[in-house]
């Protein structure tokens, strides 16, 4: 815990001595630069710096309350709307700070997606949940909003379902197909980042599988970011896995490394049920 | 941050229930039922006794002829609430259309935008005791802003004192021997509309923060993170979902302001009017003098309750059959404007689930 970036198995730039090499070399999509963040006087997050790689899947876990939620928000700026927040430190996505002054937030916000734990529809139709972001982006064409919708939701896995109801109620859905709806909504506005927020945690095991697998095959073409309370979750998902505790990021590594050797003993204390 | 794991173990050691007879809870359980049930049984009664004797009262003096002439001094037998319900409707339908946009916008400002520094902290505290302020003050407000409108304009104004114009109005209309748009607007219907769009303001705009309040903070969470701005989000998200509750509020202020005597008699509505505002007391008439719909605003004019409140006042015994047949008009319109804001409220409410 001394040095994080140094705990840090392959995924910085210089290699760690104990042999696990990444396994294939990955470009980085999001950098977190020594982050501090802090509600009024609470500090949430202290000094966490680490790197999230392309087209793979990084798991967030810890006890409640250790700041990943925090810290995945901070992703794409949806702490800007609490007020009385405070932070230091740098995001970068892919080499650019999110936070300059520049960056236009709601631009960022469709460049990274974010799925909620409960899952949220809007009281509106399938279609136009999912046809919502690019609308408020300006697309009119009904024919291309069609086509979004239909593409978006096949790659959610939920066409099938709802191929036949798309102007049906989205409220109708049962948890998990909301919840894959949600997810289907924030794949319309062509995300490269899509960050989620123990998505499967509200949903019984059938839809919580329908979910893992769906992000193991979104993982090909998007940049996922998971917070989870389920350790076998994050085994079974994630490339890569970060361990905070306390708004402290303890130890980021390969999945199989963190679960199989950890480096930490609080990581092995966490992972081996001894607290938390 | 919840865990969502609970694990319902079947509790095998549960005692089992030995008495199933009455016990002491029982009783206060029973009684508290039946206070309620006697509280709402009291309200229901008053209000049936009131309708009855109110109906019985009008029964006879109830019909189209009542409905479709004007008042009369004199005549019971000839006094009409024409005037009366074309100057309500004229009344409501400005304050409706001053009020609500205004007090929906005030409610999204403070509960959208406004950040908590003293100052909003201060407005926040002082609708709930404007809400509690007495019409009649509105009145006298009214009456110096609305009618009098500072003593600005007029012979006498201080505009032709220290500029030597002398401004009466706008849109002479030869039709009416008179302006269109008279200044000040003296005794006139958007005078009321806006004394009465002043005194249900506070009601509309707290009732739509309540409502605006009620609306999960996920739904603007999940707008924004798919790239909504603030006002998108507002717009097509927040705004639809908050509309049940804010006509909710609606229907109160209006059904509140339709009432409402004290503050237009104080502005100088008059009690026996022979006219309509603007002289369109039919359709045809709007067709020959389309130039009424401006100036009917403009003009002098008359409420139902002002009318009834006359017609009680009135020496002969005939008027209070008179004025009760006024008492069931008002009612039958109150009903019928508040039934059109729970039928919108209805068909917004239908997507509504969480």
């Amino acid at each position: 815990m001394a040095n994080t970036a140094a705990s840090f198995s392959g995924l910085v730039k210089r290699s760690t001595e104990g042999g696990e090499a990444l396994k294939e070399p990955r470009k980085t999509m999001i950098e977190s630069k020594s982050l501090c963040f802090y509600y009024g006087q609470n500090q949430a997050l202290f000094d966490i710096s680490l790197v999230i790689p392309e087209r793979s899947v990084t798991a967030f876990i810890g006890p409640s309350g250790c700041g990943k939620s925090t810290f995945l928000r901070t992703l794409n700026r949806m702490n800007d709307i609490i007020e009385g927040v405070r932070r230091s430190g740098e995001i970068l996505l892919e080499g650019q700070d999110i936070n300059a002054p520049e960056v236009d937030v709601v631009a960022l916000r469709k460049r990274v997606g974010m799925v909620f734990q409960k899952s949220t529809p809007f009281p509106k139709s399938i279609f136009d949940n999912v046809a919502y972001g690019p609308r408020i982006g300006g697309l009119r064409d009904r024919e291309k909003l069609a086509h979004i919708v239909e593409s978006s939701l096949k790659r959610a896995a939920l066409w099938k379902e709802v191929q036949h109801r798309l102007h049906d109620s989205a409220m109708a859905l049962s948890g998990g197909q909301q919840q894959r709806l949600c997810i289907a909504r924030a794949l319309a506005t062509d995300p490269e980042v899509l960050l989620m927020d123990e998505p499967a945690s509200a949903l019984d095991p059938a839809s919580t599988a329908r979910i893992e697998d769906l992000i193991f095959e979104l993982k090909e073409k998007y940049t996922i970011v998971i917070v989870t309370h389920n350790m076998q979750q994050a085994a079974r998902v994630s490339d890569f896995t970060a361990f905070f505790l306390k708004g402290i990021l303890i130890e980021i590594g390969d999945t199989e490394q963190i679960f199989t050797n950890p480096r930490e003993k609080q990581t092995q204390d966490y992972i081996t049920g001894r607290f938390g | 941050m919840t865990d969502e794991n609970p694990s319902p173990v079947p509790e095998a050691s549960m005692p089992v229930v030995k008495r199933l007879g009455r016990e002491s809870g029982k009783a206060e359980s029973w009684l508290f039922a039946w206070t309620c049930r006697g509280a709402i049984w009291f309200s229901v009664a008053i209000l049936g006794v009131l309708l009855i004797s109110v109906t019985k009262n009008a029964v006879g003096w109830l019909d189209w002829q009542f409905l479709s002439s004007f008042d009369s001094s004199r005549f019971p037998a000839k006094a009409g609430m024409l005037s009366g319900i074309l100057g309500t409707c004229w009344v409501i339908a400005l304050t409706i259309l001053f009020a609500v946009p205004i007090g929906v916008a005030a409610a999204i400002y403070l509960e959208e935008y406004a950040t908590d520094n003293l100052l909003n902290r201060f407005i926040r505290l002082n609708l709930a005791n404007l809400a509690g302020v007495p019409s009649i003050v509105y009145g006298i407000l009214g009456l110096t802003v609305f009618v009098r409108m500072f003593g600005l304009f007029g012979p006498q104004g201080w505009i032709h004192e220290f500029t030597g114009w002398n401004l009466e109005g706008f849109f002479w209309s030869e039709h009416y021997g008179q302006y269109l748009i008279p200044l000040p607007f003296g005794r006139v219907v958007i005078s009321g509309a806006l004394t009465l769009s002043l005194l249900i303001l506070p009601v509309i705009i707290i009732a739509s923060q309540e409502a605006l309040r009620a609306i999960p903070p996920s739904l603007r969470h999940a707008s924004l993170a798919l790239g909504a701005t603030k006002w998108q989000t507002i717009r097509f998200q927040i705004l639809p979902a908050a509309v049940p509750g804010i006509m909710t509020g609606v229907i109160l202020a209006i059904s509140r302001a339709i009432g409402e005597t004290a503050p237009l008699v104080m502005l100088g509505a008059m009690s026996f009017v022979f006219f309509a505002p603007g002289n369109l007391d039919s359709l045809s008439a709007v067709a020959e003098h389309p130039e009424g719909l401006i100036k009917a605003p403009f003009d002098t004019f008359t409420v139902m309750p002002i009318q009834i409140f006359n017609w009680v006042r009135q020496p002969k015994e005939e008027f209070k059959y008179i004025a009760a047949a006024g008492i069931v008009v008002l009612l039958a319109i109150l009903l019928l404007l508040n039934g059109l804001a729970i039928l919108i409220r209805n068909r917004y409410s239908k997507h509504m689930r969480w």
